[in-house]
Formats: C-alpha cells, sequence, structure tokens
C-alpha cells in the first residue's frame, strides 16, 4: 500500500514515520501531480492557514477533492480543520467533510492537553485508551449526514470523526508512540 | 483569556509533549518578526505559521542601541488579537518575571533571545515549571543541550540577526548538525567526558546520539532574508525558519514573505526556488557580520 502525506507544512515526517512502522510505503506530496498511485492521504498537523494558502497556490484544491472522491483522508487537527465544509471563518478550505470545526476551541497554547480518550472502533478500543495529545486543538461542533463521531472527552466534547472512507481527529496520533489509529485508517482503506 | 476549565476536566496540561508539539506543529513553515497588527495580518496572509510580537525588529535595535526589552504588553495583546496563528514574543535571557508577565498574557510561545540586552549574565531562566513553551538559542550542541535541561521545548541556531548575512546561521546549523554526526560515532564510554567537555546534561547528549537529532524541533534565525537563504538552511537540515528584520525591512513585504514561505516547502526544488525569487524588490539593506566588531554581536549572548 502507498499512503501520501500532505508536506506543504506541518508535521508530516511524524505521520510518514508511523506509516513506515506499520510496514506501508509513505510517500511526502508537495506538488499535485505526486498524488498519482496513491491509496490514501493523509493531511498533518500544522497551520491550517499556511496549509491552505500553499494548497491554493499550488493548484492543490480541485485534485485533492477529485483524490477524495474515490480514496481514503485523514486530517490530523490542521488537516480535519482543512477537510470540514465549515469552520466559520474566512481560510481555504477543502470542505469535504459535513463538519463543523471551530479552530483553537480549547484556547492558547497554555491550554493545549493530553487525555486519554476511548475510542471503541479501535483495536481493544475499549480497554485500552489511547493517548490523545490536543495542541492548541479544533473542536467538532457538529457531525452533519453520514459523518459519524468516533471520541469524545469527557466532557462530551467530539474530537474524531469518521464519514465513509475519510476521517478526522482534533488530535495528534503521530505525536504518540501508538499506531492504532494509522491501522485503523489503513485497514479503512482496504474495504 | 485562558479557559483552563477545559484542561481541567479532560486531561492534563502542559506535559513537555504538549510544549514540544507545538514546535512541530510550526515545522516547514516561517516565523515572521512583526511590530505592528497590520504587519502580522500581513504575515497569517503570506502563509506565516507564527508571528514574533516586538517593538523593534532586530535591524532596529542594532540602530537604535539602548536596552532592548520585552515589548509592551499592550502591543502584543494587539497583535494577538488580530491572527488566527500562534504569536510568540521574546524575553530577556534570565529574566524570568518577564516571563511570568507572558504567560500571564497566552503567548504561545516565548523566546529567551540574545536579541534583548541580557538580565543575567550568569543564569538561563528555568524553564520547566512554565506552562507556556519556550525557544532558546544556540550555537553550538553544548549550548543547545543546556537550554534544553533547562526545560526549552524548541531550539533555533542563533545567527547574526538584524544584519541580513545568512553566514552565522549556517556556520552555526552546521556546527549543531557536525557535532551531532561526530556524537552518534562515539562509543557510550565516551559520551560522559563528552557531556562535560561540551558542558551538558549526560541524559541529554545520550538521548541525542540515540535519535541521531536534537530531541526538540530546531529552527535556523538570524540573518535569512532571501528565499535561497530559508531553503539553504532547509537543506542543511533544520526543521524550518525564522525571519526577523529579513522582511518587514525589505522594499515589498509581503511579496517577499510569500516567497520565503513557498521557499521553505519547496527547499528542494530548485525550478520553484527560481521563481518565487523573481522580482521581489530590494532586500534588507545587510551588514557583513565579518565587519561588526564582537561588542556588537548577539550571538556571543547566551551562557
Amino acid at each position: 500500500m502507498r499512503i501520501g502525506v500532505l508536506a506543504l507544512q506541518g508535521d508530516f515526517i511524524e505521520h510518514r514515520q508511523m506509516l513506515e512502522a506499520l510496514g506501508v510505503t509513505a510517500v511526502e506530496v508537495r506538488l499535485p501531480d505526486q498524488l498519482a498511485h496513491l491509496d490514501g492521504l493523509i493531511i498533518p498537523g500544522g497551520e491550517s492557514t499556511t496549509i491552505g494558502k500553499l494548497a491554493v497556490m499550488y493548484g492543490f484544491m480541485e485534485p485533492l477533492r477529485q483524490f477524495a472522491r474515490t480514496k481514503g483522508m485523514w486530517g490530523t487537527c490542521a488537516g480535519m480543520i482543512f477537510m470540514a465544509k465549515d469552520v466559520g471563518a474566512d481560510q481555504p478550505l477543502l470542505g469535504i467533510m459535513d463538519i463543523v470545526v471551530e479552530r483553537n476551541a480549547f484556547g492558547r497554547q497554555v491550554d493545549s492537553f493530553e487525555a486519554d480518550l476511548v475510542v471503541p472502533a479501535l483495536r481493544d478500543g475499549e480497554t485500552r485508551p489511547f493517548p490523545a495529545v490536543f495542541i492548541r486543538a479544533p473542536k467538532l461542533v457538529e457531525a452533519k449526514g453520514d459523518a459519524r463521531i468516533m471520541a469524545a472527552l469527557p466532557d462530551g466534547t467530539a474530537v474524531a470523526t469518521q464519514q465513509g472512507k475519510w476521517l478526522a481527529t482534533s488530535f495528534h496520533p503521530e505525536l504518540t508512540g501508538d499506531g492504532r489509529f494509522h491501522e485503523y485508517f489503513l485497514n479503512l482503506l482496504k474495504t | 483569556m485562558s479557559d483552563n476549565g477545559n484542561v481541567q476536566k479532560n486531561g492534563q496540561a502542559a506535559s513537555f509533549k504538549v510544549k514540544a508539539g507545538l514546535a512541530q506543529m510550526l515545522k516547514g513553515g516561517v516565523i515572521m518578526d512583526v511590530v505592528t497588527p497590520e504587519q502580522a495580518m500581513i504575515a497569517e496572509d503570506a502563509g506565516a505559521v507564527a508571528v514574533m510580537a516586538l517593538e523593534r525588529v532586530p535591524a532596529d535595535i542594532r540602530v537604535q542601541g539602548g536596552v532592548a526589552r520585552m515589548s509592551d504588553p499592550g502591543l502584543i495583546k494587539e497583535i494577538m488579537a488580530s491572527v488566527s496563528i500562534p504569536v510568540m514574543a521574546k524575553v530577556r535571557i534570565g529574566h524570568f518575571v518577564e516571563a511570568q508577565i507572558l504567560e500571564v498574557l497566552g503567548v504561545d510561545y516565548i523566546d529567551e533571545s540574545e536579541v534583548l540586552t541580557p538580565a543575567d549574565e550568569e543564569y538561563h531562566i528555568y524553564k520547566h515549571p512554565f506552562k507556556v513553551p519556550f525557544v532558546c538559542g544556540c550555537r553550538n550542541l553544548g549550548e543547545a543541550l543546556r537550554r534544553i535541561g533547562e526545560g526549552a521545548a524548541m531550539i533555533r541556531t542563533k545567527g547574526e540577526a538584524g544584519t541580513g548575512d545568512v553566514v552565522e546561521a549556517v556556520r552555526h546549523a552546521r556546527t549543531v548538525f557536525g557535532e551531532i554526526r561526530r556524537l552518534q560515532l562515539m562509543p557510550d564510554e565516551e559520551l560522559m567526558t563528552y557531556a562535560k567537555n561540551i558542558g551538558a546534561p549526560f541524559s541529554v547528549v545520550k538521548e541525542v546520539k540515540e535519535l541521531g537529532r536534537l530531541p526538540v524541533v530546531n529552527f535556523a534565525a538570524g540573518g535569512i532574508a532571501t528565499p535561497a537563504d530559508a531553503a539553504l538552511m532547509m537543506q542543511l537540515g533544520v526543521d524550518g525558519v525564522f525571519v526577523g528584520s529579513g522582511i518587514f525591512k525589505s522594499g515589498d513585504p509581503a511579496s517577499r514573505a510569500k516567497a520565503i514561505v513557498q521557499a521553505t516547502t519547496h527547499y528542494s526544488n530548485p525550478e520553484i526556488l527560481a521563481e518565487v525569487s523573481e522580482n521581489l524588490g530590494e532586500p534588507m539593506v545587510g551588514i557583513n557580520v565579518s565587519s561588526l566588531p564582537e561588542e556588537e554581536q548577539l550571538a556571543v549572548r547566551g551562557w
């Protein structure tokens, strides 16, 4: 399997390393023609405004939307914002997932945090919590249509969602040593 | 301004992972010095990953002289209100009260910076107890690891700020990467003496040998003025760049800022570098570092 990681800006190397540890070929994608022959794409954490502006400058928007029509895509943090239809702000968005996302919803960096999440969809998800890292994180305000919520914080805030072959997480599985979210994404691509 | 209710209810705040994690999100990006909210918005529009809020850019600090201190909190708050990207601000080396003030303001990163006049000529800030993460400058591996030992969650090679001359940034990056490469070849019995010789904590020396890189993100700073300079530093192996005076002291800041952002992403693609380097107007007027007397060099500040 060949998985692309959008490498315009952000922590794409961490995703690449996680994918390689799971035995798949990971490809850094900086130009639209590099989307060819990929089975799925991860949009990493980073600054969503920077990633969005670079994506527009290099003609990525339509090719990415096209890609998502048939392939799996997963956005972490900035990537979640980028995939959302509505973030309540004027910035470039792919707008493919039927989700409403609020940027920097937990506050500034001093409010960033770690939390253990129960994510039933993951392997051993009921018994072994997933260590989630939230950095200036967005929250999922609403999942519409067939987008469903995969995980929430103890206070009920939704932080992970799936819509068909698309995933979006407010947090950063690529910063943990736990590969179960990446594994889940890879399994999704096989279905 | 900061709603800690969220954090307390849901998990563990301000761990080192969370502090170092923000720097990981900035990788492959450009952090720009700005002195007004208008400049901050130009930087955000150009694709900056963060801005450094300052009263004066290093080039002006150099010309005007005097004691350079933490910026007015009012200005920092205005800049924070003007953009959605992270906002950093500088404190003087060793001035932990300036750091306490910036933490209360809610800045996203503190730069304990040699560009300001040092407040302590012996000790840096003990950075571990702060919730806000710190970035610190270095010229070599020993200096980087002392700062990490004190709690820095991000490192930047110092370069020589406010000159527009990239030579010191190159020297410092090459020094750090060269030392890491040599460390990787050292047998374990040599590590303690090596740690003693470079004045670095043994545990961090050991960690760097195992990782083959610094345990935190490492940006380049000090003298980057063109897209080619940014790409040069990226090809040397840094994770991203700070551009201080180089943008807003140039003829056409918006175009130059955008070009440097693109050069940092496409640093290994000379065709794109050639394209984005065209028609940027006048770069900042530079100062050759070799013509600067040692007492005017900022990089030597830090212990």
